[in-house]
């Protein structure tokens, strides 16, 4: 995919709209994923899809085109949303309920209602909504980036901007975090 | 071997660990490591039940129907002709000079905003008005954005709202620009156009003009940023609302 990126963007940059609508086919199912990830609420995730295509677009210029084009979006899109889920968490202090259709916790466990997990899913479903919420921004992202979207440390680093053994703890803190908060669960599991 | 640590183990799970086969020989002989190993394989794995929904056929082309108004108008003013940056540029010192003057007649005077940190009390107070102005203007489109009717909406309250906000707005850009906040001027920019574009539609809107004013507004995301930008407007002015 990298060598069609650098042939758009290099189109592009020269103000061929065409090749810029070719990096939104691209990119817009990936950047959905990891939006959706991020911020746990579809509206939320197509408003970061947007808002990450438009600042992308208004920085092309600025974007070295020897670097890969995923990576330069990939981290535009995480700083939307962490704006996004930063702006959202001061709103929501007095509106914390959240629309079970948009609830990625809730997604997993109807679309998996096997007899076991409709007998845990009540108190994972808490426990994980739990957990993910207490991960700092810096560890859901690398978190996110590392365990979903399946990138090396070196590129979470690259994507986050920071070094990678910041990026390595990060995972190492959100994973601690999350099993420790399921632990009860985990060991009726095992 | 001695016992890999949590680290090492997060690191084996995802292959990125540098002792691999050290790692599995410890694991198949040391049950407690065997144990926190699967603890981290049943919590890693459970995550990955976490599913996103399905985007269905032509999505790219959606993202593109809703980007691409954005996208035009831009290109639009980055292709105007020089002599065209001119004369907008010609207008706008006219129009500074007249507000200038008209507000030493009048008062009450707003004075420039800067964006940056470090504020004295008098600038916290004017950031104190920004976030405001971000809120109303939020509060004024969200309304809009949610108005449903039967037959024509009257949105001239509206419209006299978005007027008043116009006046405001532009002192706030003209002051983001002058303290070197792009972002925060890129933001009120696109916000007075789309004030301009509510003071400038018929007072009586058809179902399908409404239609329309939302998608645009949809399609530009400004309601999004405004969010954003009224917190992070927030985030600055709390300090000085704590006590020292």
């Amino acid at each position: 995919m990298e060598q069609a990126d650098r042939a758009f963007v290099a189109k592009a940059r020269a103000g061929d709209a065409d090749a810029f609508r070719a990096l939104v086919d691209l990119h817009s199912r990936g950047l959905f994923r990891l939006a959706f990830r991020m911020t746990g609420s579809e509206p939320d995730a197509e408003d970061v899809v947007q808002e990450s295509f438009l600042r992308a677009y208004r920085q092309l210029g600025k974007f070295d085109e020897r670097a890969s084009f995923g990576t330069w979006l990939y981290r535009i899109a995480v700083n939307c949303a962490l704006d996004l889920v930063r702006a959202r968490k001061r709103r929501s202090e007095q509106q914390q309920t959240e629309d079970s259709r948009e609830d990625p916790v809730n997604t997993a466990i109807s679309s998996h209602p096997g007899p076991d997990r409709l007998a845990l899913s009540g108190e994972l479903r808490e426990r994980v909504a739990e957990a993910m919420n207490d991960l700092s921004a810096a560890e859901r992202s690398a978190f996110v980036l590392r365990h979903f979207e399946g990138m090396r440390m070196e590129e979470v680093s690259r994507v986050l901007g920071c070094q990678p053994g910041a990026a390595k703890h990060s995972v190492f803190r959100a994973v601690q975090k999350l099993r420790r908060a399921l632990e009860p669960l985990v060991s009726t599991a095992k | 071997m001695t016992h890999p640590s949590e680290e090492d183990l997060i690191l084996h799970y995802y292959s990125e660990g540098a002792d691999a086969i050290l790692v599995e020989h410890h694991l198949a002989e040391c049950a407690s490591c065997q144990s926190l190993y699967k603890s981290l394989e049943v919590t890693l794995a459970g995550m990955d039940t976490l599913t996103v929904p399905e985007r269905g056929l032509g999505y790219e082309a959606r993202v593109w129907a809703r980007l691409e108004p954005a996208l035009a108008r831009r290109r639009f003013w980055l292709g105007l002709p020089m002599w065209r940056w001119e004369a907008a540029g010609a207008a706008f010192a006219v129009m500074l000079v007249l507000a200038f003057f008209a507000g030493r007649t009048s008062a009450p005077v707003v004075r420039p905003v800067p964006m940056a940190s470090n504020f004295s009390s008098e600038e916290r107070a004017l950031l104190t008005a920004v976030g405001n102005h971000l809120e109303r203007s939020q509060m004024m489109l969200t309304e809009l954005a949610n108005a449903s009717a039967a037959g024509p909406l009257d949105i001239s309250f509206e419209q006299e709202r978005a007027t008043n906000l116009l006046g405001e707005n532009r002192l706030f850009r003209q002051s983001a620009t002058g303290a070197g906040d792009a972002l925060v001027a890129d933001v009120l920019d696109e916000l007075e156009r789309v004030l301009l574009e509510i003071e400038h539609a018929p007072s009586k809107l058809s179902p399908a003009e409404l239609d329309e004013l939302r998608l645009r507004l949809r399609a530009e995301g400004i309601l999004f940023k405004l969010r954003v930008l009224s917190s992070n407007v927030r985030n600055e002015e709390e300090p000085a609302r704590k006590p020292l």
